[in-house]
């Protein structure tokens, strides 16, 4: 159980890995999207990892997201970490960490074959559109069923296709198999409206309308669209990134932090605006990592660690065991509680639970 | 007007200044065109691969500032490879060599290297201004050249582009001699940036009117700025984070105060909402606000703002603001003109975005609006005809709604009959991006009402050839077409093919046009360059002229196919 996962974690910098691991269900909706575009492509890999992902168990879903985290090329393991736990707020405590070394091989190819597909230019794209598919998919479970059955039909529909006329997005199809070209999968998922040509373009376009009805995610794969220059989609993108994880985006965005516990072999993460006090806060957080503690009492054998037992775990936030800091933006470790519950949202980028011994210089001040 | 000397009739020459009427004045007689050709100044290329250097210099000897565009639009949106082409070195050589004595390059859209930037600071004494847009290839040793030698130097202005960022310090290249500056904008830049030099720069230039900050300036420099130039008309702010309490916080609030002449904001590209107040005392003067790159503030926020800048002409914001807070705008900016609202979340379905019921309010509000740029969730006809009702004026009229055939929201229909009204409604029309739901029904409108179009932009429209046909036949004045993802083919290219020679380019990728159409249209149109753009290996084994063509751009020329495209265009 531990092993793979420390793997994992202390294979450097990767500590998102850990973090998103938990996030089940977000991945696989995020994830059943994004191979149902890649199907579009009719490449034969990808249809048949994702039939055979849609016939497994979450657990193998659940392991392709922590596969991708494991720095895979392009920039969409990178910009999806923050997304992924999008879906978990709720779930962080509960769910159990699933091992992750077994299937990564089998499932590793269509994503990196995804990858390879969409060239340079298009890595931005692919960015975007996890982005927006774990977005989207947060908000229905019918969304998640609709491209399950997706994908069923599109391949269907591909594989009749040939040349198919009138639909460029099609067209493209049959070339992004073997190259890097530019205009591959974005353009499939999103056929034209015109009632031009066969079967297909009708499914697809139903498929299509479907989809924008309930998932945005489709319209995402589209190259070029919706027109804003690159620079500007390029900087919102960054900013949007940081602001994960310092403000939160107006409206329904969740701010996400890191918080990570001294002795601990693995991070958590947390959404700031869950809670309206410190108070909510420090219990939350008592919660969560205390389960994680009585755990790590049994299977943690690392000599010289101070053994964690509950009551100390009690004395968290009042007692002098522990000591809740955060990092701000400017990186500079600050003591929790002092500034007002709004500013200091604004300013969290990361938190932590020092121990008193680290943490004398902010206690004392 | 023979008898009076060259000198009198050139004086005279000099007051006129659209070079459509300058064209105009050489066309009279010899004399004419001689005085004019030497007396012209200022001279606008809108396609790069329309003319040569040489050429351009032969006409126009005495050139001081020229504007130079190279990419086509689709390249804004990646859909045109990066190596396509619009190098801008040539030029300067050529007008090095000729030792024209160039003050003022505008570019957009083109390949620019740090030898060419070097080039100008270098050829060029009296250089004065040097404005970039969405350009790349350079870093910011090019910018150090220019710092450094451009003794003259008044305006450097650096929008939207891709500038890789070294870790010199070319800020520091300003010479102290250097106080000439009058307009500064290096928001686009990642890296950091020397704030003392840049503090010293501001310190030295009495006449900056223009200062436009990146990321990597924080709030007490800033502070330190606008205590050095309280004349600043234009501002565009960097990082705006600060602890409220703080003395810093409070002296910014002192500066900006005294900042009496500023019109313009932009920025705030890390902002802050609750250090925003401290730039409340200047709303009420402000013509031109720029919010779009500034993330993460509220919509309460935006419109608190936004309701003391009553005299706002301009206003560029994020859809986070919505549909309500684009009532506030409605209710308070009265002489608004120009609107852009972009998308926070490009790809997501948020509560932020905007639907028509934000662009109608608008419309109620601001009559006196021309120029759009609208990106949303949903429109509907009637809410179109609303707004062509309320606002004749449009000039530009760019409407993006983010799923790109959706029908209109409530009534399932196509969006003919909306932007039919737009352009019936707005004679003025000389810009029109469309998108939703459209049958050909809309360009038989187009063709039929926007007489002064002259740029079009068709994405995922149409059912036939003969919506291209209509825009045409019908769009006297059309000189930009561009085209993606529509069932327009052979006959809809072929049937008027001189119509190209009165356009400056036409773009058209993923439609239905043949690589035999297009040879056709090559072969029948020589002073046309029509490349096809063929990313794909695949295609190069298997050339049938039958195949449709990814991509073809088409634009007329003087000097035939150019030299430097790169392997996967073509030119036919």
């Amino acid at each position: 159980m531990s092993p793979p996962l420390l793997g994992v974690e202390e294979g450097g910098g990767n500590t998102s890995t850990v973090a998103t691991s938990p996030s089940i269900d977000g991945d696989c909706l995020g994830l059943k999207e994004r191979n149902y575009l890649g199907l579009s492509d009719c490449s034969s890999v990808d249809s048949s990892a994702v039939s055979s992902l849609s016939d497994e168990n979450k657990s193998n879903l659940n392991l392709k997201a922590t596969e991708l985290t494991l720095g895979l090329p392009g920039s969409q393991s990178h910009e999806r970490e923050p997304k992924l736990c999008l879906l978990n707020s709720g779930k962080l405590d509960e769910k159990p960490l699933f091992p992750l070394l077994p299937l990564k091989d089998g499932i590793c190819s269509s994503s990196v074959q995804k990858n390879i597909a969409s060239g340079n230019k298009r890595g931005f794209s692919d960015t975007i559109d996890g982005f927006s598919e774990l977005k989207s998919s947060k908000y229905t479970e019918g969304n998640w069923m609709f491209h399950a059955t997706g994908p069923s039909s599109e391949t269907a529909q591909c594989g009749g296709q040939g040349k198919f006329p009138g639909n460029a997005g099609m067209k493209a199809m049959l070339p992004s198999r073997t190259s890097g070209a530019q205009s591959t999968m974005p353009k499939e998922a999103l056929p034209k409206p015109a009632p031009e040509g066969p079967h297909a373009l009708n499914g697809a376009g139903a498929s299509q309308t479907r989809a924008s009805n309930n998932a945005p995610a489709a319209k995402a794969q589209v190259v070029g669209w919706p027109p804003i220059r690159s620079f500007r989609k390029n900087t919102l993108a960054t900013t949007s990134k940081d602001n994960d994880e310092v403000d939160g985006k107006p409206g329904p965005g969740a701010l996400y932090v890191k918080v990570s516990m001294d002795g601990a072999p693995y991070l958590r993460k947390v959404d700031l605006r869950n809670y309206s006090t410190y108070q909510e806060l420090s219990s939350s957080l008592e919660k969560m990592f205390s389960g994680f503690t009585i755990g790590q009492c049994g299977s943690n054998g690392t000599p010289g660690r101070e053994m964690l037992n509950e009551s100390k775990l009690r004395d968290f936030l009042h007692g002098s065991e522990y000591v809740l800091t955060y990092e701000d933006k400017d990186g500079d470790w600050m003591l929790v509680g002092d500034v007002p519950w709004e500013m200091f949202i604004d300013s969290c980028k990361r938190l932590k639970i020092m121990k008193g011994a680290d943490a004398i210089g902010l206690v004392n001040k | 007007m023979n008898y009076f000397p060259d000198e009198v009739i050139e004086h005279v020459f000099d007051f006129v200044t659209s070079n459509k009427d300058r064209n105009t004045i050489s066309l009279v007689c010899k004399s004419w065109y001689r005085i004019e050709k030497f007396s012209r100044q200022r001279v606008f290329i809108g396609n790069c691969y329309a003319i040569s250097p040489e050429r351009l210099i032969g006409r126009f000897p005495g050139v001081k500032s020229l504007t130079l565009k190279g990419k086509p639009h689709f390249a804004d949106f990646n859909l045109v490879p990066h190596d396509w082409g619009g190098f801008v070195y040539p030029w300067i050589e050529a007008l090095a060599r000729s030792r024209v004595n160039l003050e003022e390059l505008r570019m957009k859209r083109m390949v620019v290297t740090d030898d060419a930037l070097e080039l100008i600071s270098r050829a060029f004494v009296n250089f004065k201004t040097l404005v970039l847009v969405s350009c790349e290839g350079f870093t910011t040793d090019g910018l150090a050249a220019i710092a450094a030698n451009c003794r003259f130097l008044r305006e450097l202005d650096l929008q939207e582009n891709e500038v890789e960022d070294h870790r010199g310090q070319w800020l520091n290249c300003f010479p102290e001699s250097c106080t000439s500056l009058v307009s500064l904008n290096f928001a686009c830049l990642k890296g950091d940036i020397n704030l003392a030099a840049l503090e010293r720069l501001v310190a030295r230039s009495p006449n900056l009117k223009s200062l436009k900050l990146s990321r990597a300036v924080p709030l007490d420099t800033l502070q330190k700025i606008l205590v050095r130039a309280p004349q600043l008309v234009d501002l565009g702010v960097g990082s705006f984070v600060h602890d409220p309490e703080s003395e810093t916080y409070s002296k910014l609030l002192t500066a900006i105060e005294k900042c009496k002449s500023m019109r313009s904001l932009s920025g705030f590209l890390e902002v802050a909402a609750y250090c925003l107040p401290a730039i409340y005392p200047i709303c009420s003067s402000l013509t031109s606000l720029n919010l779009s790159y500034a993330p993460g503030i509220p919509g309460s926020e935006l419109t608190k703002l936004i309701r003391q800048c009553r005299k706002l002409q301009r206003l560029w914001i994020l859809d986070c603001i919505g549909d309500k807070g684009l009532g506030v705008v409605a209710s308070s900016c009265k002489d608004l003109q120009e609107l852009r609202v972009f998308p926070s979340d490009p790809y997501g379905v948020g509560n932020a975005a905007v639907t028509e019921e934000g662009l109608v309010a608008i419309s109620k509000g601001c009559p006196k609006l021309n120029s759009l740029l609208y990106f949303c969730q949903q429109m509907t006809n009637a809410a179109l005809q609303t707004v062509a009702q309320n606002c004749p004026n449009f000039i530009r009229f760019r409407l993006c709604i983010l799923d790109p055939t959706k029908p209109d929201s409530s009534t399932d229909q196509p969006l003919d009959e909306g932007f039919g009204a737009i352009v019936q409604s707005c004679k003025g029309l000389r810009r029109l991006s469309l998108s939703g739901l459209l049958t050909d029904q809309v360009f038989s409108f187009i063709g039929k009402f926007a007489e002064q179009l002259e740029m079009l932009s068709i994405a995922f429209a149409g059912n036939s050839d003969k919506g291209m046909l209509y825009v045409l036949t019908g769009c006297k004045k059309i000189r930009k077409l561009e085209i993606r993802d529509c069932p327009f083919g052979n006959i809809a290219l072929l049937t008027d093919v001189g119509k190209y020679e009165t356009m400056r380019s036409l773009w058209m990728s993923s439609c239905d046009v043949t690589l035999g159409g297009c040879k056709t249209l090559a072969k029948k149109m020589p002073r046309l360059n029509v490349e096809i753009i063929n990313e794909n290996e695949e295609m190069e084994e298997c050339i049938d002229d039958r195949q449709k063509v990814e991509k073809m751009y088409l634009y007329r020329t003087l000097v035939g196919p150019r030299k430097d495209a790169p392997e996967h265009v073509w030119t036919l």
